[in-house]
């Protein structure tokens, strides 16, 4: 994509957005120390990495100071070498990080799902699957009682209302897990639209962050919109239920986010590119994702290995903690694949 | 000694004040060169078509500012059309009508609304505008959507967010900065003018739509694109509001977009450089229509001003 541009104009223009960023830093690090971590990136694991910093922070004085500016933004710092570790919901290949010299580790698990705004709908009643979620979103199914949505609901009365289809508007991982689990359960959407952090949506509603999203479905009398798991736990939001690959019917859930995360093998994925939606398994939760630290293997050792061993010390001890805020623990063998991983590539 | 110090001192004085007055100016031409320099590479890939194209399609590195420049424009004059009458009113009230006792509490109130932050704004306009707007909005397409010619604005579906919310967001926004001027130009009309109207028969109405309105025309019209100029680049509160959907409609109840709002969304998360560029070279388009929008509003004072003359 970069062929069509000249190169200058990408560094520059990278620059700005990392002038930017570093500003917002800036804040943060006006009482930098050496016993601190600095890191940056993806909103998603934002509440993860600040629940394992404070019990960090307590047990070996070590500071993390974490920023949540978003992917996008976490992966510019940490090409810019201007943070110790950057975080992406998104994987980035392996071609990408050999050329900026960066490696990537997955950190946790977790999912999204559907929540609408039905009246006489309770959480869990409503029952989706794939291929109407790709028609509700492409604004081929508008109205609650499509003969599509009863035919998976057969006992349910659905209402003649409007569908008011709500999306992220900023660029976000969330819709990246989304639109590329559209893709691959519907070929015209995977054709029209694709999976990116922002796509060109063909319909529907704009919100800033998981909570724009939760506040216009909320809101909005026949909405349905994407959030994270945690965000439906903690404002008890109407969810829908999903057909999954294996055509079984699951709830979001812990077990089933981790049951993606199974049917994949990480230990032998390059640079654990790996992504988890619509894996098969009979518990499997179609909508589930993943997020990523990213680092420079040309940083200064004691930098990286601050990093790495805060991450150390998340997997080995964090894990319970991670769950009570609905983050999936990874298995025992990618952790060790990962730190084989850390071993290889920067001798830590 | 003390003369020659003076002599010293004098022209260093005026050196430094010329060299702050031109440091703004300074600022102004890097900014917009650095805009410009950033976005080459939007207008480079997609030429004049950038401004009239409905694309933007991150993933497909396909961008196009017509949707944005459609959406800041609409629903900054729908706030100036709603804001005007308003202030006037406001402006009026205050400065003809109120009992004297009145007069300071409620221009104080105005200039209060002024300092709340446009996120505020946003905030308000979703959690509680929008959803109590969404009530009247059927009501809205009953009655309003069915006038011939203008029916197509007023009908749509009721989501209570979309262009006219951002468009009344705004004019609530931009009232207090209007009406602010205003009441100011209309307690300098000289006092002899409308006695004198008083004096002859004329009722509050005739004085000031004959004495007070032409003799502050020029600043009132200032006071108004003053306003419009600061709808045009409001961020926050309208990203909350208007739907952020990069669609235009010929619905004022739809969803829409604006540059500014496109910028708050989509700047952290740019990942290709032609995302990132298409995105400054929006920024640089707000700053060429609200250059415009001033140079209009100069070019509009000039006239009155030389019009004024003639006829007195």
């Amino acid at each position: 994509m970069s062929n069509t541009v000249p190169l200058k104009g990408h560094l520059s223009a990278g620059r700005l957005a990392v002038a930017a960023g570093t500003l917002a830093l800036a804040l943060g690090l006006a009482t930098a120390r050496a016993d601190e971590i600095t890191g940056a990136g993806s909103t998603w694991v934002y509440p993860l990495v600040v629940k394992w910093a404070a019990a960090y922070q307590q047990k070996t004085g070590t500071r993390v100071n974490y920023q949540g500016i978003g992917s996008g933004g976490g992966i510019a710092q940490i090409e810019a070498g201007t943070v110790a570790f950057g975080a992406s919901d998104m994987p980035l290949t392996p071609e990408f990080l050999r050329k900026h010299h960066l490696i990537q580790f997955p950190t946790a698990i977790a999912g999204e799902d559907l929540v609408m705004n039905v009246p006489g709908i309770k959480p869990g009643a409503l029952v989706l699957d794939g291929p109407v979620v790709a028609k509700i979103y492409l604004h081929e199914i508008t109205k609650w009682n499509d003969p599509q949505i009863q035919a998976l609901n057969p006992g349910l009365k659905l209402p003649d209302l409007d569908i008011a289809v709500v999306h992220r508007s900023d660029g976000s991982g969330t819709t990246f897990t989304f639109t590329n689990y559209l893709s691959k359960v519907s070929p015209e959407w995977k054709n029209r639209i694709g999976a990116n952090t922002v796509v060109a949506w063909p319909t529907g509603l704009g919100g800033k962050g998981n909570q724009g999203v939760a506040a216009y479905v909320q809101r909005i009398r026949g909405a349905i919109g994407y959030v994270e798991y945690a965000y439906i736990l903690e404002n008890h939001m109407t969810y829908a239920r999903m057909y999954n690959r294996a055509h079984r019917l699951v709830s979001p859930s812990l077990a089933g986010f981790q049951a993606a995360a199974s049917h994949v093998d990480f230990t032998k994925a390059h640079d654990f590119y790996v992504i988890l939606t619509d894996q098969p398994g009979p518990t499997t939760w179609p909508i589930s994702g993943c997020t990523w630290q990213i680092l420079r293997t040309d940083a200064p050792k004691s930098s990286n290995e601050k990093v790495v061993k805060f991450f150390r010390w998340g997997f080995e001890h964090g894990q319970s903690m991670a769950r009570s805020i609905a983050f999936g623990p990874l298995p025992p063998p990618t952790i060790n694949a990962i730190k084989a991983y850390w071993k290889k590539n920067l001798g830590i | 000694m003390s003369s020659r110090l003076t002599r010293l001192w004098d022209p260093l004085f005026k050196g430094t004040t010329a060299v702050l007055a031109y440091l703004v100016l300074t600022l102004l031409v890097a900014i917009c060169l650095a805009l410009l320099h950033e976005g080459w590479a939007a207008f480079k890939t997609f030429g004049w078509h950038f401004l009239i194209s409905k694309a933007w399609d991150p993933a497909n590195n396909k961008f196009g500012a017509l949707i944005p420049i459609y959406g800041t424009l609409v629903s900054s004059l729908i706030a100036v059309v709603i804001a005007v009458p308003v202030s006037l009113g406001i402006a009026l009230f205050i400065t003809e009508l109120a009992p004297r006792w009145l007069r300071q509490p409620v221009a104080a109130a105005i200039e209060l609304l002024a300092a709340i932050p446009s996120i505020i704004f946003g905030m308000w306009g979703l959690f509680a505008f929008a959803p109590w707007f969404s009530n009247y909005e059927p009501w809205i397409n009953d009655h309003l959507g069915s006038i011939p010619g203008i029916g197509a604005l007023f009908r749509g579906p009721p989501f209570g967010i979309g262009m006219l919310t951002a468009g009344i967001i705004l004019a609530i926004m931009i009232i207090p900065f209007i009406a602010a001027i205003m009441r100011e130009v209309f307690l300098l009309t000289p006092p002899l003018l409308k006695e004198s109207a008083y004096g002859v028969g004329a009722t509050t109405w005739e004085v000031v739509r004959n004495v007070v309105l032409p003799y502050t025309r020029t600043a009132v019209s200032g006071g108004i694109f003053l306003g419009l100029g600061r709808a045009l680049g409001e961020t926050m509160a309208v990203t909350f509001v208007i739907g952020n959907a990069h669609s235009v409609s010929a619905s004022l109840l739809n969803p829409g977009y604006s540059i500014a709002a496109a910028l708050a969304n989509e700047f952290t998360e740019a990942f290709s450089p032609l995302y990132k560029s298409s995105l400054i070279a929006l920024g640089f388009i707000l700053f060429v229509i609200t250059f415009i929008i001033l140079v209009l509003a100069k070019l509009l004072l000039m006239r009155l001003e030389r019009a004024q003359g003639e006829t007195t």
